[in-house]
């Protein structure tokens, strides 16, 4: 039986308060440069109240919105991906010894230690070592976590930076109630609606409800959940309030932007191996790498020595890679993937194929930010249908009339 | 769920995987104009046990690091010997690594060869250039186990008589473990006694039951694409074919993405693959 | 002491014919033998010749102004040497050099042609030797022309 309770605007606060006051670091949406992107919260009145967007082919608009939904945008700019799995991450300092031949090297943890810090980031006073709460994620990117939870901890090698990280987070999800218009995780299976045990867990998650109060229903999903929503005096939600919420993720679920035909796309991208659409793609893909930025379930990592100028102390840093870089593919003699038509189809070969054998899911969540934020508009979904042979099969549903591509 | 499965054993690495661990440089030999052989030792004294085929990420304090794979003998995991072409700046710093150095090793990483599997059948080794350097660790197994084997056969190609590695070991080979050592380089010069042409002929030519033969296969792709063709043509079935595969390895843990081919990260699910697994995947530019 | 139409059969580039075929070009067949050192034929000089090796080596060879020659191929027992002698206009196109104690069989190339000419069948089965032989010459000339193992130091 799901445990639901009630909390109004107020109520949010109290709970920011409550997550405050147990040593978290709190992150939420926020606008910043004309964007919703996660930051540092304390208060109601950092978050995006009264901002929706407008989300097209390589367009994304801040719009006003004519009510004072805190949450009426679609996914931001950043998914929960930078919280866990920073762009970058020390892994090793070493120095040299015995004059120069030999050399120690230490664990990020322990080279953290020794300066009395954890391996959070640095703030102004030093490291940063609260826990993270983190406010607002939708459940697509709901999904992405969970997949990266098996992609770097699920597997034989452990990414110990990334699970300490994700252990100690306190996680608030959102349903979603405005979609954009290159959402489709309706398709992916992802959302609108957080669920427990699809994805990762969350410990609470919310359903803004407008009229004809302000309000939230609250899902808990862990006892940690329930005991903070004790803590703030969250009433039971009434039956009118539960029905309230179910609607606004059915009509959320009937608006998506776009739609992706997930029938047999495993082996529809295996057998598009030799497809001329990837030269057509390639014709509009400037290998820029946003997709992959932006995308909340991507990867991929390089590392980066860093040495002083004496040559005596050194670091390892790994820091996020994108597959359509020249370098990504390097070996002696020179880069395997050399065309963007071939980076193009192993990013999405990867997303909606072979992430299938290596880690038993999709790797797309629909989230739409790989639409969005590419700057020649490139669409995953009409991409997918294309490979299909089906012209036209990506028209957005009836209820959402199709904007243009580009104004 | 992983639904790629490596080829099975392996011996997996000590603490956290992305920390080198110092190992000392006790020997260090030139074995032809841009290839070196270094032996080591670890500097804390704990052995890196390893099985063949597999390879560590090796590192010039500093300079950055490579995926070399390991060419010593697995019955002797207390030194870690690994044979390394001058190819980059990376390699470069390696190959330069002189006796008292210590270099960064991470591993050992990546699935081995299983040569054991082919105990009662023929064996066919075929190597092409620094290629022989990953296979002598199964070589050294067979050799030390070499009654529990059939025909034994090792067809090398290199590229000029000069460019041979290991030549003390391939006669010792021959003489001592009746191991078949076919040698042949792509340029010969007026005074080589030895076989010029593709090492693919002395497949097309090599005295084995090619039914029950486990063929293990390294070089450079598109020696091994041919290679692979020909071990086909004489009947060796795709799953008794393994091949070792190259692309960018950062992480060594499957981690960073870097090698995948397809659904595969080599440095997990390989080096070491199956053809039957490799041939769809090879037959494709860019994949 | 075995004759040259007991032996053909056992020679892969033999091996398979029908007898009656083996018996017909074995009239164009002699035993020859060369000593490390000795030339088969010169580049350039009329390629009359076939030669199925039974034991040895042969080095292909290409001539330079200056330096030793370059060994571009090598044939050892159980290959053949010179396919000259089918394609006009029958002159070699390399120096073939025993370089250990060679013996072989030497077929007279005109003979051959007169043979595979008066009777097509027996042509056409030597014709699909001679290529299997040449595409696989050609395979190996053309990978090594990648020059595979070869280093960019």
């Amino acid at each position: 039986m799901v445990e639901t309770r009630l909390i109004d605007v107020t109520g949010l606060q109290s709970l920011l308060d409550a997550l405050v006051a147990r040593g978290y670091r709190v992150l939420g949406p926020t606008v910043r440069g004309g964007a919703v992107v996660n930051a540092e919260i304390t208060e109601v009145a950092d978050l995006p109240r009264g901002w929706g967007d407008d989300q097209e082919p390589g367009r994304y608009r801040l719009r006003p919105r004519d009510d004072e939904a805190l949450f009426g945008f679609a996914a931001g700019a950043q998914s929960a991906k930078p919280v866990f799995f920073p762009t970058d991450e020390l892994l090793w300092r070493g120095r040299r010894t015995a004059g120069g031949s030999g050399f120690e090297a230490q664990s990020a943890e322990s080279a953290q230690a020794a300066q009395g810090g954890g391996v959070e980031e640095h703030g102004e006073d030093g490291p940063d070592t609260r826990p993270t709460a983190l406010l607002g994620v939708r459940s697509c990117d709901l999904s992405a976590v969970g997949i990266h939870d098996t992609v770097l901890t699920g597997r034989g090698f452990t990414d110990a930076h990334y699970a300490q990280r994700r252990e100690g987070a306190f996680v608030i999800a959102v349903a979603c109630s405005d979609p954009g218009g290159t959402c489709f995780c309706v398709s992916m299976g992802t959302g609108p609606r957080p669920e427990q045990g699809r994805g990762a867990p969350f410990d609470l998650s919310l359903t803004e409800l407008l009229a004809p109060e302000h309000r939230f229903v609250v899902e808990v999903g862990s006892e940690r959940g329930g005991a903070l929503l004790d803590e703030i005096g969250a009433t039971a939600a009434a039956r009118g309030d539960l029905a309230a919420a179910d609607a606004v993720t059915e009509q959320a679920a009937q608006r998506m932007g776009r739609r992706l035909d997930t029938d047999g796309i495993r082996d529809l991208l295996y057998a598009s191996i030799d497809s001329p659409r990837w030269d057509d793609v390639a014709s509009r893909c400037l290998a820029c790498t946003n997709c992959t930025m932006v995308c909340p379930t991507c990867f991929c990592t390089t590392v980066e020595d860093v040495s002083d100028l004496s040559g005596e102390s050194a670091e390892r840093h790994r820091v996020w890679d994108s597959c359509f870089t020249a370098d990504f593919s390097y070996i002696h003699g020179g880069t395997v993937r050399e065309s963007t038509r071939s980076r193009y189809r192993q990013w999405m070969t990867h997303k909606l194929a072979s992430w299938h054998d290596q880690f038993g899911s999709s790797g797309c969540v629909g989230c739409g930010r790989c639409v969005t934020w590419c700057p020649a508009g490139i669409d995953i979904t009409e991409e997918a249908a294309a490979l299909r042979g089906v012209p036209g099969s990506n028209l957005p549903t009836p209820t959402s009339p199709p904007t243009p591509a580009s104004e | 769920m992983t639904a790629v499965a490596g080829a099975g054993s392996r011996a997996a690495p000590r603490g956290d995987p992305f920390v080198p661990r110092p190992f000392v440089v006790r020997r260090h030999r030139q074995d032809t104009r841009d290839t070196w052989t270094l032996v080591l030792e670890p500097a804390d004294g704990a052995t890196m046990p390893f099985a063949a085929g597999q390879f560590t990420m090796m590192q010039a304090f500093g300079a950055g690091e490579a995926p070399i794979s390991i060419s010593g003998d697995p019955a002797r995991p207390e030194v870690l010997e690994h044979t390394i072409r001058n190819v980059g700046a990376v390699t470069r710093a390696l190959v330069h690594a002189g006796p008292g150095t210590e270099l960064g090793i991470r591993g050992p990483f990546g699935t081995g060869w299983e040569v054991s599997s082919g105990r009662g059948g023929d064996v066919v080794f075929v190597a092409g250039g620094i290629g022989l350097a990953p296979l002598r660790p199964a070589i050294l197994e067979v050799c030390a186990d070499r009654a529990s084997y059939g025909r034994v056969l090792l067809l090398y190609g290199a590229r000029t008589p000069e460019d041979i590695l290991f030549g003390d070991d391939l006669r010792r080979w021959a003489a001592d473990h009746a191991v078949d050592v076919q040698v042949t380089v792509d340029n010969g010069q007026h005074a080589w006694q030895g076989r010029v042409g593709l090492v693919t002929q002395l497949v097309d030519r090599g005295g084995f039951d090619a039914v029950n033969t486990l063929a293990l296969v390294c070089g450079p792709e598109v020696m091994m694409r041919y290679a692979a063709m020909a071990l086909r043509a004489r009947g060796v079935a795709p799953a008794r074919l393994r091949l070792s595969m190259e692309r960018n390895m950062k992480c060594g843990v499957g981690l960073c993405g870097h090698c995948q081919l397809r659904e595969y990260f080599l440095c997990v699910d390989g080096p070491v693959l199956t053809y039957d697994v490799l041939e769809p995947l090879m037959s494709r530019a860019e994949l | 002491m075995q004759t040259i139409t007991d032996y053909l059969p056992q020679h892969p580039f033999f091996a398979g014919l029908p007898e009656p075929v083996v018996a017909l070009v074995a009239g164009c067949a002699v035993n020859v033998h060369f000593r490390p050192g000795q030339h088969l034929f010169h580049e350039g000089e009329p390629a009359d010749t076939f030669y199925v090796i039974r034991h040895g080596r042969v080095s292909l060879e290409v001539r330079a102004p200056a330096g030793s020659p370059v060994v571009v191929d090598s044939a050892h027992a159980d290959d053949v040497v010179g396919w000259s002698w089918l394609v006009p206009p029958h002159r070699w196109l390399f120096d073939a050099r025993a370089t250990e104690e060679t013996s072989a069989i030497a077929f007279d190339g005109a003979c051959l042609r007169d043979k595979c000419d008066t009777d097509p069948a027996v042509g056409y089965a030597l014709l699909q030797r001679v290529v299997q032989v040449m595409s696989t010459r050609l395979q190996s000339a053309r990978i090594r022309l990648l020059d595979v193992y070869g280093a960019p130091v």
